[in-house]
């Protein structure tokens, strides 16, 4: 045990019919992170460097929903936000509705150190930002073809149904996401978790959230504690139906089964998928200051990869 | 101080607490400051109690004791919030009840109850957390109370804004008055900068449990600021074992996720509630930043705090009440 290990994600949730070409295309992406963020951790960059770099190359490819290719409001507009957190301290930042900001992760890691404030959200994000001079660009970059079209479905999808949780087991065969058909639910979220060789944690989480959401709705991947949570022990960072996450805060879960029943990473991660998702599905990926790495989901599929010092890397997206 | 009701007992009573705001308040604080505040805090206890004794459910109660909270303009919530740097008010608040459904709101500009709001995002939408001109709008289709920007906006604290514009900082919601060139603060009986987040939680003899949080935030904030009040597991939370509502620094208590760890302490380490808070109080976050209001399902309250003072009150069903500001062994 010991040295650093890296765990990365593109979301929970996957639409079982995803084209291969599809899913090749994501473990590229996912491989491409782990090495970029194997080598910041070779070069010794410090846990909470790495996990942001990460995270901005996930927001900068359109794959998946975060920063480019993020997933749409209501209004046809992207509403992003993020959250990262040092375990060293504790210390965190966060921002929502983040509208021009063309990597939020960053943004939110200046919260962190060059504001008085742990959360900072719309127009006033926005404000920070420009006095940070961090690069902005218009709304358009962030939007795709594709989930222009996921969008028009979605609100089709939404008009159909009553409820926005059809149960399943009604006959109906389509599984159900946050209200959404999985073909056109967009996996909420990416992230990434990392301890360095000097046993620090850090994570750190990223998301244009729910398809076709009201605007102005916050999820979890800026809420510390639901989803996002680093501290002594480790780094989590979670995906999937935000009002779940939140409700059980999940990623800050992980942390408090290991300080106050002594679990292990691997039982603590099981242990909080099994038991504090009650309805919801969701899943999250996890390190500890001992060098382990762990993940867990109860939906179908999470897009994810980890990698440790000793040379171990995987991705995949569908159960272990 | 506390009533502990034995758990192996089939009779459980209901209980409330309710405060208004931690932070550094002054002994010294002048009776035509501490008075008014007193008053509020015994009036919205009784009314509380009321509720409680006609059975209306947790929720309820916790829901009208913050409307009315938010209502008086010696707390920092609704009328009487503190301001931004840019001398506006954006509150938010949090709802959240024993079966771990919930509601939250930020960036509130115009809307006379928070709190409501943030009840109606829980019952009304599928999602948990609205913000900012969403919340405004959704506020807007739900036909609640609105009124100007600026009715919120009292004296006292553009005052205080231009107070901490002064000394250059934000305040936690309690500070004592700055001298600009003195680090250690000394107290004074004027510069009235004590004010503070509302909440209130309670438990019914069935166990039902409820936990409400509202404010104005910090002193100066920046714009778009959010603090710990509208974040589950941070400044409010509720489970099947108790309801929780913090008040004081919201960074620190973002950190440590203060609301939710009393939680946690109780299930995984079988602590009792009112070690649990303690706990989170004394060890979890920095001296100076937090206090707590909290019940358990088994009817007992708590109501612990690392600052000089915390403005709160608590009764349960076998007459225990209290009312307070300083520690108890302090209180004149």
């Amino acid at each position: 045990m010991g040295g650093w290990a890296i765990a990365v994600h593109g979301g929970a949730g996957v639409d079982p019919d995803l084209p291969l070409e599809r899913q090749e295309q994501a473990k590229k992406l996912l491989t491409r992170c782990l090495n970029l963020g194997a080598s910041a951790l070779r070069a010794d960059l410090a846990a909470i460097d790495v996990a942001e770099l990460v995270v901005r190359e996930l927001e900068n490819d359109p794959f998946f929903n975060s920063g480019r290719g993020s997933a749409l409001n209501e209004n046809g507009r992207v509403e992003m936000e993020a959250s990262i957190m040092d375990g060293s301290g504790r210390r965190c930042g966060a921002v929502s509705g983040l509208s021009t900001v063309k990597n939020p992760i960053s943004l939110a890691r200046l919260v962190m150190d060059k504001s008085p404030h742990s959360y900072l959200a719309f127009s006033g994000a926005e404000s920070f930002a420009r006095q940070q001079g961090v690069e902005l660009v218009d709304n358009d970059y962030f939007i795709t073809e594709e989930n222009v079209g996921m969008l028009k479905m979605a609100k089709e999808a939404n008009t159909i149904l009553f409820d926005y949780r059809v149960p399943l087991g009604m006959g109906s065969p389509i599984q159900m996401m946050n209200g959404l058909p999985i073909s056109v639910y967009a996996p909420e979220t990416v992230g990434c978790v990392v301890v360095d060789s000097r046993g620090r944690c850090a994570a750190a989480t990223s998301t244009g959230g729910l398809m076709n959401k009201m605007t102005g709705r916050i999820g979890d991947s800026p809420l510390i504690g639901a989803g996002t949570y680093a501290c002594d022990l480790c780094g989590v960072s979670c995906t999937g139906e935000g009002e779940a996450i939140i409700r059980g805060t999940l990623a800050r879960e992980v942390g408090a089964v290991m300080e106050y029943k002594g679990l292990g990473l691997e039982e603590a991660v099981d242990f909080v998928i099994k038991n504090r998702l009650d309805e919801g599905k969701a899943g999250l990926i996890a390190v500890s200051n001992k060098g382990e790495v762990a993940c867990g989901f109860n939906c179908c599929g999470m897009f994810r990869g980890s990698a440790t010092e000793d040379g171990f890397m995987e991705v995949g997206i569908w159960d272990q | 101080m506390q009533i502990l009701i034995d758990p192996g007992s089939r009779e459980m009573g209901w209980a409330i607490a309710l405060h208004g705001g931690a932070g550094d308040i002054p002994l010294s604080l002048p009776p035509e400051r501490r008075q008014p505040r007193e008053a509020a805090l015994r009036h919205c206890l009784q009314i509380g109690v009321e509720a409680l004794k006609v059975n209306k459910p947790p929720l309820d109660v916790v829901e009208l004791v913050v409307r009315e909270l938010e209502n008086i303009p010696v707390f920092n919530a609704g009328k009487g919030s503190v301001l931004t740097s840019k001398g506006t008010v954006e509150m938010e608040a949090c709802i959240m009840d024993g079966t771990k459904r919930c509601g939250a709101v930020s960036g509130l500009t115009t809307v006379v109850n928070p709190i409501s709001l943030a009840r109606l995002v829980m019952e009304n939408t599928p999602h948990i957390y609205l913000a900012f001109d969403g919340a405004e709008a959704f506020a807007r289709e739900q036909g609640v109370e609105t009124v100007d920007a600026n009715s919120f906006i009292t004296p006292e604290n553009v005052e205080r804004l231009k107070q901490a514009k002064e000394a250059n900082r934000v305040q936690i919601d309690y500070t004592q008055p700055i001298q600009k060139d003195v680090k250690e603060n000394k107290p004074e009986a004027d510069g009235d900068s004590q004010l503070g987040t509302v909440g209130c939680v309670a438990v019914d003899d069935l166990g039902n449990l409820a936990s409400a949080t509202s404010t104005g935030g910090l002193v100066n904030k920046m714009v778009g600021r959010i603090g710990d009040t509208p974040i589950i597991g941070a400044g409010t939370y509720a489970n099947n074992l108790c309801a929780v509502s913090a008040t004081g620094k919201g960074e620190a208590i973002i950190r440590s996720t203060a609301a939710r760890d009393v939680a946690a302490l109780m299930e995984y380490k079988g602590l009792s509630l009112k070690e649990a808070a303690a706990y989170v109080v004394e060890e979890s976050t920095p001296k100076g930043n937090v206090g707590l209001v909290a019940v358990s399902a088994t009817g007992e309250v708590t109501m612990p705090f690392n600052t000089t003072g915390m403005f709160r009150a608590c009764a349960t069903e076998d007459g225990y009440w209290e009312i307070g500001i300083w520690p108890s062994d302090v209180q004149k």
